[in-house]
């Protein structure tokens, strides 16, 4: 049994998949480096990013499977699942074998199953388009903290650049430790170590004081516009789950 | 910046403006050029639900509730003595803008209390939605209410600059206004609503010959209809609303189960519960006109004036056309598997691409999210099928809500008991 590992990149799992055609790797098994390893593997490879390997592989896998079969394969990677790489080459195995367009072939459960990775990573890049709460900064940079499901950043960056084009912002994954942040001009991936210990109260200071205004208004306006006869908790937490609460303004109290 | 002087505005006028039910923040597309702020890509966003469930996309307020009108199903109306309130223009852009920059919302809906006339109010509205639009870039979404009686020239103008107009029609029948609404007429609502529609026709044409012809009213119209204030059965809201949609060319109609406002004769007690299973229903009606392909007769009849509170539409049809089932999956049309309970528009879609590739069975089905527990009785694969044709339909309904339970098991039975 062949164990290969990648470095988490889109680049690199194309990398990878390039290798098992290479090297005719049958019993094979792809997973992101820094998994724990069962001891059924008898031979391990760590791949290392090729970006012509990823290339060759990109255009074979553009021509089998469509501009729909690579975006289904980049969110699925996206949910960092346990098995995700699994389907995958299921998938890739069956389209190449078939040489049909088979993406669509929802009687399969590994493209059924990476079609609802996608649908899942999906939804969480919508909640987070959603869900993103900026507050403003002393420095006059829009600032938000989220700790997605999944990885998301990579396909919400595109959104908020759309929108928000005239204020600096910076959105930042407290799961993943890195953020985007956008100057005016372009969007850039960024690394950051925040000082854990630093109190409340100088992280308050750091905000515009009109920030606060905003999020009292925007408090009095969520609670005012819920109509009490018709209270309806079931629904409120199936939209909301409980654990995105933690950086949503209107269920924080100030 | 007043800060408690507007909270104050924003906690009543706020408050006012949420029976109305609409949120939607979709239908619009507005590139963001010259670095503005915002856009619309004409799929709307919720940003967050309040704890009735209800979506939050926009900042929802009237400009104020002063009304000269007295409608008795309307927490506004002139004889009720409440606190009023009114916004600057000023006052519910820097609102609008300063919640958008947060990401807190999609954009405004702008509703109003009628004070002095039509077009007086109407002009207020339109004021707010031009100031954001031109002088501060602003590509988010706007709804603005149109107000009963308002003139073309200024429904003009609030076509230019909204991306959706709305305006609520509230009771499903003239005769259920009369009684209510003594000051309104359905004429009046009724006369902008045809200009606007009319306007998105020509812009249309226009459209078609210059690219740059200017927007008007993008996301279309929508309405909403009360339920339970007044004595209309199922059938006769469902038919309003189809004939709004066919005739107007509305994008949504929305339904508003009644919420008691006031202590009136003429309307439900105090104490009477928001009639929200049926609310539910009627929705399900809806949406089954509109994308599944329904026609408002099949629904109901005058025979069944009235939606089953304990199945949903599509299955109460169901259950009275056993004769077309089943089908079989691997051959029927589209439009036959959308009727099938239990199959939704993208089970429906995924089965229609699943089947070329393969033989059907009951597992691919549920993996590809059929609800089988409603679906098994209504298809067959090849020859096998559930077969319960045995049962009559009283029974097979009786037999599948046996074997399913309903989130609203409790509220309709408190309704029933009611009735």
């Amino acid at each position: 049994m062949n164990l290969l590992t990648y470095d988490h990149s889109f680049e690199g799992f194309l990398t990878a998949i390039f290798e098992i055609y290479e090297y005719k790797l049958n019993a094979v098994e792809v997973r992101r480096e820094g998994f724990p390893v069962p001891g059924l593997f008898t031979n391990l490879r760590k791949v290392v990013t090729d970006t012509q390997k990823a290339d060759r592989v990109f255009v074979k896998l553009k021509s089998a499977l469509g501009e729909l079969g690579l975006h289904r394969i980049f969110y699925t990677l996206l949910s960092e699942d346990e098995d995700c790489e699994k389907h995958l080459l299921n998938v890739i195995r069956y389209a190449l074998k078939t040489g049909d367009n088979i993406i669509s072939d929802f009687s399969h459960p590994s493209v059924l199953k990476i079609f609802q990775y996608a649908q899942m990573v999906g939804r969480e890049k919508h909640r987070m388009e959603a869900f993103v709460r900026f507050k403003l900064a002393s420095d006059e940079i829009y600032f938000a903290e989220i700790e997605p499901d999944f990885n998301v950043l990579p396909i919400i960056a595109k959104h908020f650049k759309n929108r928000y084009q005239d204020q600096k912002w910076l959105i930042f994954d407290n799961k993943r430790h890195y953020g985007i942040f956008y100057d005016l001009n372009t969007v850039e991936f960024i690394e950051m170590k925040f000082n854990t210990n630093q109190s409340d109260q100088e992280g308050l200071e750091s905000l515009k004081k009109d920030e606060f205004i905003y999020q009292k208004l925007w408090q009095t306006y969520f609670t005012k516009t819920n109509i009490k006869a018709r209270k309806n908790t079931r629904l409120h937490m199936q939209h909301v789950p409980k654990r995105y609460w933690k950086y949503l303004t209107e269920k924080l109290i100030v | 910046m007043n800060f408690d002087r507007i909270t104050e505005k924003l906690e009543i006028l706020a408050d006012a403006a949420k029976y109305d039910v609409s949120c939607s923040s979709s239908g619009a597309k507005r590139v963001n050029k010259n670095k503005g702020l915002g856009n619309s890509t004409g799929m709307g966003i919720c940003h967050s639900y309040t704890e009735d469930g209800r979506c939050v996309s926009l900042l929802k307020i009237l400009l104020t509730n002063y009304c000269i009108y007295d409608c008795a199903y309307c927490i506004t109306r002139k004889s009720n003595d409440i606190k009023r309130a009114a916004f600057t223009v000023q006052e519910v852009v820097d609102l609008t803008i300063n919640f958008y920059r947060r990401n807190y919302i999609e954009g405004l809906f702008l509703s109003s209390g009628i004070f002095k006339d039509a077009d007086f109010t109407m002009e207020r509205l339109v004021a707010v939605a031009k100031k954001l639009r031109l002088e501060h870039n602003f590509n988010g979404y706007i709804h603005l209410k149109s107000i009963p009686g308002a003139s073309d020239e200024i429904m003009k103008e609030a076509a230019l600059y909204a991306d959706r107009l709305s305006i609520n029609l509230e009771l499903p029948t003239e005769e259920g206004l009369k009684l209510l609404a003594p000051d309104k007429n359905r004429e009046d609502m009724i006369k902008p609503m045809e200009y606007i529609k009319n306007g998105i026709i020509l812009h249309k044409e226009e459209q078609k010959l210059f690219k740059t012809a200017p927007r008007f009213a993008p996301a279309g119209q929508s309405t909403q209809l009360i339920i339970g204030a007044t004595q209309e059965n199922d059938l006769q809201i469902i038919q309003t609303a189809d004939d709004f949609y066919k005739n107007y060319h509305l994008k949504r109609v929305y339904y508003s189960g009644y919420v008691p406002v006031a202590d009136d004769s003429r309307l439900p007690s105090l104490q009477s519960n928001v009639p929200m299973v049926r609310e539910n229903r009627l929705y399900q009606a809806d949406w089954l006109m509109r994308f599944y392909g329904f026609k408002a007769h099949e629904i109901l009849d005058p025979l069944n004036p009235f939606l089953d509170l304990d199945v949903d539409p599509k299955l109460g049809w169901a259950l009275r056309n056993q004769n077309l089932f089943p089908i079989d999956v691997q051959k029927a049309d589209l439009q036959m598997i959308l009727r099938v309970p239990g199959i939704g528009l993208k089970s429906a879609w995924k089965i229609i691409n699943g089947r070329k590739f393969n033989k059907l069975n009951a597992e691919h089905l549920k993996s590809m999210g059929v609800s089988l527990n409603k679906a098994q009785y209504f298809i067959a694969f090849g020859t096998k099928f559930n077969n319960l044709k045995m049962l009559n339909s009283s029974f097979l309904k009786e037999y599948i809500l046996s074997k399913a339970k309903s989130k609203y098991q409790q509220q309709y039975n408190q309704q029933l008991v009611l009735f």
